[in-house]
C-alpha cells in the first residue's frame, strides 16, 4: 500500500498557490508592522508556517481511515478542551478563550476543534446509507456540531463560534438535505433570530453587527475600525497608494491580522486585491476538484469540509473589509498573523493532501 | 471500510463550486465599488485623517510713541488648546484639564461646545499664556489626556497699571457677536482681535497675517512630517502721536483722581497724552479670559472702562465762557460791555447767582477781560441775554460742541448743543428763554467731553482753526481704514484782536488776581480757563443736605495752552467732584510744565527718572529658586533705549 503514497501524488500545484497566498501575506505583515511595537512579526508568522508545512506532511502521512476510526476520541477531547478553556482559560479582552501552554504560548483550542468537527462531521455523513436524511439525521449532525459551537459562543467569541456552522452547512448540503428540511430549518432560524438578537447576544456584539451598516453613525466608536478599513481600501484605487497613509500612520486598526487584507488593498490597489482574490478562488477550486476525485465518501466529506471553513472565513474578512460585513475577529486564513490561524490551516490543506494521496487506493 | 459507496452527487459539487464563484464575484464587487468607482471620495479621507493645518499665528504689530519707543509689545507664550479628531470625549475629561489648567470644567464645556460647527481639524484655545506649572500638567498628561496641545503664540503686552490703558486698549478673542457684524464676517472664532482703543480701530493693520503649516499626523495627532508652510505675515508696528513723556507726566497728574486729561497740538491735532482714570489693566482682559474676570471689570459702578477723555460728556461749566466770549466779541456785543456783579442779578424773572457769593464778595464793574480770569457768572448771563440761544449754539456748534471730533477713536460720544431746535426735536418742547442764562455759563443741558474742549479752546486760541484730533499718523497708516468723517482741518474766521483779547485774559486766569493764581508757572507762557460744574441743581443739592453736598461734588474744569500766542499744546482736564476749577487747573499746569521742560530738554521734576513698569503677566519660581516673570520690560524715560524682553516661557528660545 506503501506505493500509493508518494511525493507524486501531493498536490504541488495546490502548494504553490497556498504558499504564494502566504508570502504576500508575510510580505503584508511586514509592511504594515514596520516602525510599530510589532515590528518582526513577519519573522514569527515565517516560524509559523514552516511549523505548519511540517505538520502538514505528518498529517499527511497518517491515513484518514485511521484518523476516522479514531475520531469520536478526538471529538471527546476537543469538548473537553473546550471546558478546559472555560475553567483554566486565560482571561483577555473580556472573554476567556485562551490557554497558557507550559512553553508560555497562547493557544486557542477553538482552532483544532475545528478541523475534529470536519473529521467527525465527515464520518457521520459517510456513514449514512440513505441518499436522504431523515430528520432524526438532521438532529444529530446538529448536535455534533451545536455542542463545542454553544461552548465558545459562552467565552463569549461569536466570530469562532459561526466558523463552525460552515462544516454542518457543508455536510447536510452533500450528504442530501431535502429542500423541504432546508426550508424548515431556515424558518426556524428565522423565528429564533430575534430571540438571539436580544437575549443571547451581549450589547456590543448587537453595536459590532449593526455599525457595518451605517458606519458613519459612530465614527470614533464601534464604526471606527469599519471606517478606517473602508477609507484604506477605497484610497488604494485601482493601483494602489504608494504611502499607504492609512496603513503606516496607524488609523487602520490591527492591520497584520483582522485587518491585513485592507492593509493590502490599500497598498495593492484594486489590482493586487482582485489578484489575491482569484489566488484563493484557484485554491477553493482546486480543493473542490481534489474533493471529486476522493477514494471514498467519507474522504470527499473532509475535503469540502476544508473548502466551507475557508469560504467562509474569506466571505466574512473580505466582507467585512469592504463593508458587506460585520465586525466579528475572524482573520484572513494563510495572510493574516497568527499562530493558531496558520496551523489550522495547514493541518486542514495536511488532511486534504492525505485524501488526495489515497485517491488510488480503491 | 467505508468503501461501500455511492460517490456523492456530482451536482451538489458543482452547486458549491458556483457558490463559491458568486461569493467571491460578491466580494470583487466591493472591491470594484470602493476602490474604482468611490476611490476619489476615500481618497479625500484618507488624506483628511493624515493632514492637518497647524496654525502659525502672527504677531501683532507693536505700537509706538511718537518718538519711536515702545508702549505695547508681544512676547512669546505657549497658548493650551484642545485638539477634536482624536476619538475621546472631551467633556469628561473637562475635570481634569480644570483642574490642571486652573479652569473652570464648565468654561470648557462651554467653549467645546462654542467651537463645535468649526471643522475638526481646527483647534480648541482653551488658555493664553500658561505657567510654567500649567506646561508641566499638560506635559505630564500627553497619555491620559491626548487631546490637549500646546501651540506657540505671541501674547500682548501692556504697560501695567493701567498706564494709558484707555487709548491703545486691548485685545480678546472675537466674540460669537462680533463675527455677526459685517466688518468681522472674515474672522474665524478664535482670532484674538482689538477690542478696544488702538487695538480696536487699527486692528486690520496692527493684526497680521496667521499663516499655516500643513503637517502628516498619524491617528494619535502625532506629527510625523510637513509637507508645506505658509509663513506668517507680522502685523505692522503703529506709531502714536503720543509722548511717553507727557504722557506719564499726565498720568502722574491724575494718579488717584477720577477725571481725564487730553493733551494736543493745536497745530496738528496730533493728540500728546491721554488719560482716563480710573483705569483698568489691560494686560488682565487681554487675550482669553474668564466671565468672571469680564463680569468683575464690567459691573464696577466706576466704569473703569470708560474712557473718559472722549466718553464723558458732562456740563463744561465755565470753561464755555470762552466760547462765549469769542461768541460775544464776534457779534460786537462784548467788547465794551461793562456789568456790575452784586453777586447775582435777575433775568426772566428768576434770580441767577454769581459763584462768588459763596466766598461773602462779589465782583463789582466787570468787563469781558474780567469776567474771564475772574470768571464772573453775571456777565455772561448778561452777555448769554444779549446773544440768544440761537447765536450761542451758532458759535458753539462751530467749534464742534454737540458733535464728535472724528478722534481715530472708537466709541466717542457726541455731547450736547442744546438750541430752539434741539430742545423741540428731543424733547417736543419750546425753549424757555431762562434757559440761555444757565448755557451761558455752560450749565443746564450743554454736554462736553474733554476732548472737544481740548479742540475748541486749542482752536480759539489759535486764530479759529479747528483741527480734527487724532492719536496716529495718518500718513504711517495703510489705506484700508476708514476715512474720519470730520474734516481734517476747519477755518472759523475770527478777528486776531478778537482771539488775542481772549487768551490775554486766560492768561491772567493763572496770574495773581486769576481764577488758578496757584497754578502759574514761572518763565512759561500759559493761559488757560477754569470751570466747575454741578452735577444736580443747587435746589436739589440743597434739598438733600450735607449728604447730597458730599456725593454730588461740583466737577472740576480745566483747558489751557501754551504758549498764548500760536500755541503749541491745549490741555483739557477733568476733574470729576474736583469741586474747583483751579485743582483742575493745578493737574493741566503740571502736564503744562513737564511739556515745555521737555521742550527746553530740561530734565523735568515731574516725570524724571520714572521708569514704567511693563508686563510680567505671571511671576514664577523655576527649579533653581530663581524669580522668572512672563513677558516683562521696562519703559525708561526720556532715553529710547529700553531694557530687553525678559524670558517669556521656559523652554522657548
Amino acid at each position: 500500500m506503501s506505493r500509493y503514497i508518494s511525493f507524486r501524488d501531493f498536490d504541488w500545484l495546490l502548494m504553490v498557490f497556498v504558499l504564494l497566498i502566504c508570502g504576500l501575506g508575510v510580505m503584508e505583515i511586514h509592511s504594515a508592522t514596520e516602525h510599530t511595537k510589532f515590528a518582526g512579526s513577519h519573522i514569527k508568522q515565517l516560524y509559523w508556517i514552516a511549523a505548519g508545512i511540517g505538520g502538514m506532511f505528518m498529517v499527511s502521512f497518517l491515513n484518514y481511515q485511521i484518523l476516522l476510526d479514531r475520531v469520536h476520541w478526538m471529538y471527546v477531547a476537543s469538548v473537553a478542551s473546550l471546558l478546559s478553556v472555560m475553567v483554566f482559560g486565560h482571561k483577555y479582552l473580556g472573554a476567556r478563550r485562551w490557554v497558557k501552554l507550559p512553553g508560555g504560548q497562547h493557544f486557542q483550542p477553538s482552532e483544532w476543534v475545528k478541523l475534529i468537527l470536519i473529521l467527525a462531521v465527515a464520518k457521520y455523513f459517510a456513514s449514512l446509507q440513505q441518499r436522504e436524511l431523515t430528520w432524526s439525521d438532521f438532529i444529530k449532525a446538529g448536535a455534533i456540531v451545536g455542542i463545542p459551537m454553544l461552548m465558545v459562543l459562552t467565552q463569549p467569541d461569536l466570530g469562532t463560534a459561526l466558523t463552525f456552522l460552515p462544516i454542518a452547512i457543508m455536510g447536510l448540503f452533500l450528504g442530501g438535505l431535502k429542500w423541504k428540511q432546508a426550508a424548515a430549518v431556515l424558518l426556524l432560524g428565522g423565528l429564533m433570530l430575534p430571540v438571539a438578537w436580544f437575549k443571547v447576544l451581549k450589547p456590543y456584539q448587537r453595536e459590532r453587527l449593526t455599525s457595518f451598516m451605517n458606519p458613519d453613525a459612530d465614527s470614533h466608536g464601534s464604526g471606527y475600525q469599519v471606517n478606517q478599513s473602508l477609507i484604506a481600501v477605497g484610497s488604494g484605487g485601482i493601483w494602489g497608494s504608494s504611502e499607504g497613509s492609512q496603513t503606516h500612520l496607524s488609523f487602520l486598526p490591527i492591520p497584520q491580522t483582522d485587518f491585513i487584507f485592507a492593509a493590502f488593498a490599500e497598498e495593492h490597489g484594486f489590482v493586487g486585491a482582485l489578484g489575491v482574490l482569484l489566488l484563493y478562488f484557484v485554491v477553493l477550486m482546486r480543493l473542490t476538484q481534489n474533493a471529486q476525485t476522493a477514494p471514498d465518501r467519507a474522504g470527499t466529506f473532509i475535503v469540502m469540509g476544508v473548502v466551507a471553513v475557508l469560504s467562509f472565513h474569506i466571505l466574512v474578512n473580505v466582507g467585512m473589509v469592504v463593508g458587506f460585513m460585520p465586525v466579528t475577529g475572524i482573520p484572513l486564513p494563510l495572510m493574516s498573523y497568527g499562530g493558531s490561524s496558520v496551523l489550522f490551516m495547514f493541518l486542514a490543506l495536511g488532511m486534504v493532501m492525505n485524501v488526495r494521496m489515497r485517491r488510488f487506493v480503491n | 471500510m467505508f468503501g461501500r459507496d455511492e460517490k456523492l452527487s456530482p451536482i451538489r459539487l458543482t452547486a458549491v463550486q458556483y457558490i463559491i464563484l458568486a461569493i467571491f464575484l460578491l466580494l470583487a464587487y466591493g472591491l470594484w465599488r470602493l476602490q474604482v468607482v468611490q476611490s476619489g471620495f476615500y481618497s479625500a479621507a484618507a488624506e483628511k485623517n493624515r493632514v492637518r493645518d497647524v496654525p502659525i499665528l502672527a504677531p501683532r504689530g507693536r505700537i509706538l510713541d511718537r518718538e519711536g519707543r515702545t508702549i505695547v509689545d508681544n512676547y512669546p507664550s505657549f497658548t493650551a488648546l484642545l485638539l477634536r479628531d482624536s476619538s475621546r470625549d472631551i467633556s469628561t475629561d473637562a475635570e481634569l484639564i480644570g483642574q490642571g489648567l486652573n479652569m473652570d470644567a464648565d468654561d470648557i464645556r462651554e467653549r467645546v461646545r462654542k467651537f463645535a460647527s468649526l471643522p475638526q481639524y481646527q483647534p480648541i484655545y482653551l488658555k493664553d499664556d500658561i505657567t510654567p506649572d500649567e506646561l508641566a500638567f499638560i506635559e505630564a498628561h500627553r497619555n491620559e489626556l491626548p487631546e490637549l496641545d500646546t501651540i506657540m503664540s505671541h501674547r500682548r503686552l501692556y504697560p501695567r497699571n493701567g498706564f494709558i490703558a484707555h487709548l491703545v486698549g486691548y485685545v480678546g478673542e472675537v466674540s460669537e457677536d462680533m463675527l455677526n457684524l459685517p466688518q468681522w464676517e472674515f474672522y474665524n472664532p478664535g482670532d484674538v482681535v482689538g477690542k478696544s482703543g488702538i487695538e480696536l480701530q487699527y486692528n486690520q493693520s496692527l493684526m497680521g497675517k496667521n499663516g499655516s503649516r500643513q503637517v502628516v499626523v498619524n491617528s494619535h495627532g502625532k506629527e510625523m512630517g510637513q509637507l508645506e508652510e505658509i509663513p506668517a505675515e507680522p502685523g505692522k508696528p503703529l506709531k502714536l502721536t503720543i509722548d511717553i513723556d507727557l504722557q506719564i507726566a499726565a498720568e502722574q497728574a491724575l494718579e488717584g483722581k477720577n477725571g481725564a486729561i487730553v493733551a494736543m497740538d493745536p497745530r496738528t491735532g496730533e493728540i500728546l497724552a491721554m488719560v482716563s482714570r480710573p483705569t483698568y489693566d489691560p494686560n488682565a482682559l487681554a487675550g482669553r479670559i474668564s466671565k468672571t474676570t469680564w463680569a468683575k471689570v464690567t459691573n464696577d459702578p466706576d466704569h473703569p472702562l470708560l474712557n473718559k477723555a472722549i466718553q464723558a460728556q458732562l456740563a463744561p461749566g465755565s470753561v464755555f465762557k470762552i466760547i462765549m466770549a469769542t461768541a460775544g466779541l464776534q457779534e460786537g456785543i462784548a467788547k465794551d460791555m461793562k456789568v456790575t456783579c452784586n453777586g447775582g442779578a435777575n433775568f426772566y424773572g428768576r434770580y441767577f447767582k454769581c459763584w462768588v457769593v459763596a466766598e461773602h464778595r462779589v465782583h463789582g464793574v466787570v468787563d469781558l477781560t474780567k469776567a474771564i480770569y475772574q470768571s464772573c457768572d453775571v456777565f455772561f448771563y448778561s452777555l448769554a441775554e444779549k446773544l440768544g440761544i440761537e447765536r450761542i449754539a451758532k458759535y458753539a456748534t462751530m467749534f464742534g460742541m454737540g458733535q464728535k471730533t472724528g478722534v481715530d477713536l472708537p466709541q466717542e460720544v457726541t455731547g450736547v448743543m442744546p438750541s430752539e431746535e434741539w430742545k423741540i426735536r428731543n424733547y417736543k418742547q419750546k425753549w424757555y428763554a431762562g434757559e440761555t442764562i444757565s448755557v451761558g455759563i455752560g450749565q443746564g443741558a450743554i454736554a462736553a467731553t474733554p476732548i472737544q474742549l481740548a479742540r475748541a479752546i486749542g482752536a480759539i486760541a489759535s486764530g479759529g482753526i479747528l483741527r480734527r484730533p487724532h492719536v496716529a499718523f495718518p500718513t504711517d497708516l495703510p489705506n484700508n481704514v476708514v476715512p474720519a468723517a470730520v474734516a481734517d482741518e476747519q477755518r472759523i474766521p475770527i478777528d486776531p484782536k478778537n482771539w488775542e483779547i481772549i487768551t490775554d485774559a486766560m492768561a491772567d486766569v493763572v496770574n495773581p488776581g486769576g481764577t488758578a493764581a496757584m497754578s502759574h508757572l514761572q518763565g512759561i507762557d500759559f493761559a488757560g480757563k477754569t470751570g466747575s460744574a454741578q452735577t444736580i441743581s443747587n435746589v436739589l443739592k440743597a434739598k438733600m443736605g450735607a449728604m447730597g453736598k458730599a456725593k454730588f461734588k461740583d466737577n472740576g474744569w480745566f483747558a489751557g495752552v501754551e504758549p498764548r500766542r500760536n500755541p503749541e499744546i491745549v490741555v483739557a482736564v477733568l476733574l470729576e467732584e474736583g469741586e474747583h476749577g483751579y485743582l483742575a487747573a493745578r493737574v493741566g499746569a503740571q502736564v503744562i510744565k513737564s511739556y515745555v521742560e521737555k521742550q527746553h530738554r530740561v530734565p523735568s521734576k515731574i516725570a524724571q527718572n520714572q521708569k514704567v513698569d511693563v508686563g510680567a503677566v505671571w511671576t514664577a519660581a523655576d527649579a533653581d529658586d530663581e524669580t522668572l516673570k512672563g513677558g516683562h520690560f521696562v519703559l525708561d524715560v526720556m532715553k529710547s533705549k529700553r531694557a530687553p524682553l525678559a524670558v517669556a516661557a521656559p523652554g522657548l528660545q
